[in-house]
């Protein structure tokens, strides 16, 4: 019951296609994978022969099938972009702008006024204080307790460790809302309502990212194991020297993820504080769309602004990992 | 060394994961309201009630059709977005980062910021219909449209995480298969149907359960584009779980809903994977 379906998929998966590139030397930097199967281009089974670079497709780039894919790529980056757009440009468009008909997709006078006024309805700064706390705090303490599990499920043999990882992984099938009620009352008892450390706590049990770390663990040679084992190294050194070192490509993507998880969490801190100084991010905009009144968009889309750049900035950055990781978790699971 | 590595992530999975979820089960038997010294044993009475009460019927089926439509949009959506970003243009690069964006950014945010699209007044949805002469539908205020809204705007922030899986999946496939293929004449459409098609149905499947899963689990989306509202014409059991608990301070019947949405998601776990392992049998 409690075995996780990915798992099982992937065997699935796996073994009804031996020939899959799962077990070649660059599944273990699915990062890596994704961008150098991309470049080669070989692997992109495109379904129509223009885009194959063979010997008779670059005569005939401007076929009508190109024109149709550019329009529909065009189309696909629009679905996406214009909504992102319109909440930064609302953001920056003065009042006028913002309740204009026609419609103003660009204002000619920039303004910073709508930030400055969410700044001063809601506790922005504090907002941001709090999640990053809180963000970060969790993130260090789950992925230490993550990449200590991996470790030994990955390299300690002992009875029952099948069973116990089955356990772990388990977890992630209990839908979160059933747990809402217990963990609000434990909490509660532990009298760390209303503070950080009452936001962080239950969140820190980690499932998905020992999985991917254990997923990467586990192609670490034996040969550097044992090396290390007759240098009489013993297991606190081997992580820490010989393991962690390897894998960090999947550390960094696992702390990302988990990292972006944390920031975007909504209904755990929204039970768990209960003034607007302790608030996060993602509830203090709430809460200041019901200060500035409903259709405040000016200031509301400020507000939206300043809570989602910060996860945007880190994915422009560090996009490679985050989608490695997350498609890592997805496939190669 | 073993037990001491494990401890921690083991004793934080058992307190805050699989003791709540057993102590839940308890609660769902109880009448209580956080305020009284202790729940009051009530036995199923939480349960007959719900099953009583003609809302729990109209939230049920809620759920079923943003799960629905939800799933079936990001999957054949994604795939295709996904086989598109497969072509090599020279702006596909931005078209896979941008399809990913959403995802990104905090539910939160994606749903106020559709709360701003679909203001029938000041926001793009007016813009929309008024290019076919048409008046926005008051989205997020009317019982008629607004559950299509939520779903419209978590699909929207979903359909990036499918196409992008999707899209690792497709440069993941075997290329000689495809070059023989191709060589025996399969092109396009063909080439889909019988080729890259069946040979994602793992992946299809995977994200199917997932899919089911994470929409029924829905919840910063609802809570702040609808708040289930109005009435509870956009409730899921996530919002309904919510609002019984924390607002009403109905702790057993919270518990009992909560109880209905676990067996619910169990019972699909289960049903996918029998279905996957008699696939694999054949």
């Amino acid at each position: 019951m409690s075995v996780p379906t990915d798992v099982q998929d992937r065997e699935r998966f796996e073994a009804r296609h031996p020939a899959l590139p799962g077990d070649s030397p660059l599944s273990g930097e699915p990062a890596t994978a994704t961008s150098s199967s991309h470049g080669g281009g070989a692997a992109v089974p495109a379904d129509n022969e223009q885009v194959q670079p063979g010997p008779f497709g670059r005569q005939r780039r401007i076929a009508p099938s190109r024109i149709v894919i550019y329009l529909l790529m065009i189309c696909v980056l629009l679905v996406f972009t214009v909504p992102i757009y319109w909440m930064f440009s609302s953001a920056l468009k003065p009042n006028s702008d913002v309740y204009s008909w026609p419609i103003k997709w660009f204002s000619m006078h920039p303004t910073m006024e709508n930030f400055i006024d969410a700044m001063r309805t809601a506790p922005f700064g504090r907002f941001f204080i709090n999640s990053v706390v809180t963000s970060v705090v969790g993130t260090a303490l789950e992925l230490t307790f993550a990449i200590m599990s991996a470790y030994a499920f990955a390299f300690i043999r002992v009875p029952l460790k099948n069973f116990l990882f089955m356990l772990m992984l388990g977890s992630m099938m209990l839908p979160g809302h059933v747990t809402l009620l217990v963990n609000y009352i434990t909490i509660s008892r532990m009298h760390l309502l209303n503070t950080w450390a009452g936001i962080i706590l239950p969140g820190l049990g980690s499932a998905f990212a020992m999985f991917l770390l254990y997923q990467q663990m586990r192609q670490v040679s034996t040969e550097i194991i044992e090396a290390a084992v007759i240098d009489g190294a013993g297991h606190l050194r081997r992580l820490m020297q010989v393991v962690l070192p390897i894998c960090r490509p999947m550390v960094i993507t696992a702390g990302l993820i988990t990292f972006m998880g944390k920031w975007n969490e909504y209904v755990w801190p929204l039970i768990v504080t209960s003034t607007a100084d302790m608030r996060t991010l993602p509830i203090g905009l709430k809460f200041l769309q019901s200060q500035e009144g409903y259709t405040n968009w000016g200031a509301v889309m400020a507000g939206s602004v300043m809570v989602a750049a910060p996860m945007l900035i880190v994915f422009f950055i560090a996009q490679k990992q985050i989608v490695g990781g997350i498609s890592a978790g997805a496939l190669k699971g | 060394m073993f037990s001491i590595l494990i401890l921690p992530n083991l004793a934080m999975i058992l307190t805050f994961s699989y003791w709540p979820t057993l102590y839940n089960a308890f609660f769902s038997l109880t009448d209580w309201d956080f305020v009284q010294p202790s729940p009051i044993w009530v036995g199923l009475k939480n349960y007959v009630d719900l099953f009583q009460d003609s809302e729990f019927y109209l939230v049920l089926r809620n759920t079923a059709v943003f799960t629905f439509f939800t799933v079936i949009v990001t999957i054949i959506g994604g795939l295709a977005i996904a086989m598109l970003l497969a072509q090599r243009t020279k702006i596909s690069g931005l078209a896979r980062t941008m399809t990913f964006a959403p995802h990104m950014i905090p539910g939160a945010v994606v749903g106020i910021l559709w709360m701003f699209m679909f203001d029938p007044q000041y926001g793009l949805s007016r813009w929309a219909f008024a290019l076919f002469g048409q008046s926005s539908p008051q989205w997020t205020a009317t019982s008629k449209w607004s559950l299509w809204a939520i779903i419209i705007a978590y699909s929207w922030q979903r359909l990036g995480f499918v196409a992008i899986i999707y899209y690792c999946a497709i440069l993941d496939l075997p290329a000689e298969v495809f070059e023989a293929a191709r060589m025996d004449g399969a092109r396009g459409w063909r080439l889909f149907r019988h080729m890259t098609y069946p040979l994602l149905h793992p992946v299809t499947y995977f994200l199917l359960i997932t899919g089911i899963i994470a929409s029924a689990q829905a919840f910063d989306i609802i809570a702040t584009l609808t708040e289930g509202g109005p009435g509870v014409s956009s409730a899921t059991l996530t919002w309904m779980v919510y609002q019984k608990a924390f607002i009403d301070f109905d702790i057993g019947s919270a518990a009992a809903q909560s109880m209905v949405l676990f067996v619910i998601l169990m019972i699909v776990t289960v049903i996918q994977v029998r279905v996957g392992s008699k696939k694999v049998d054949e």
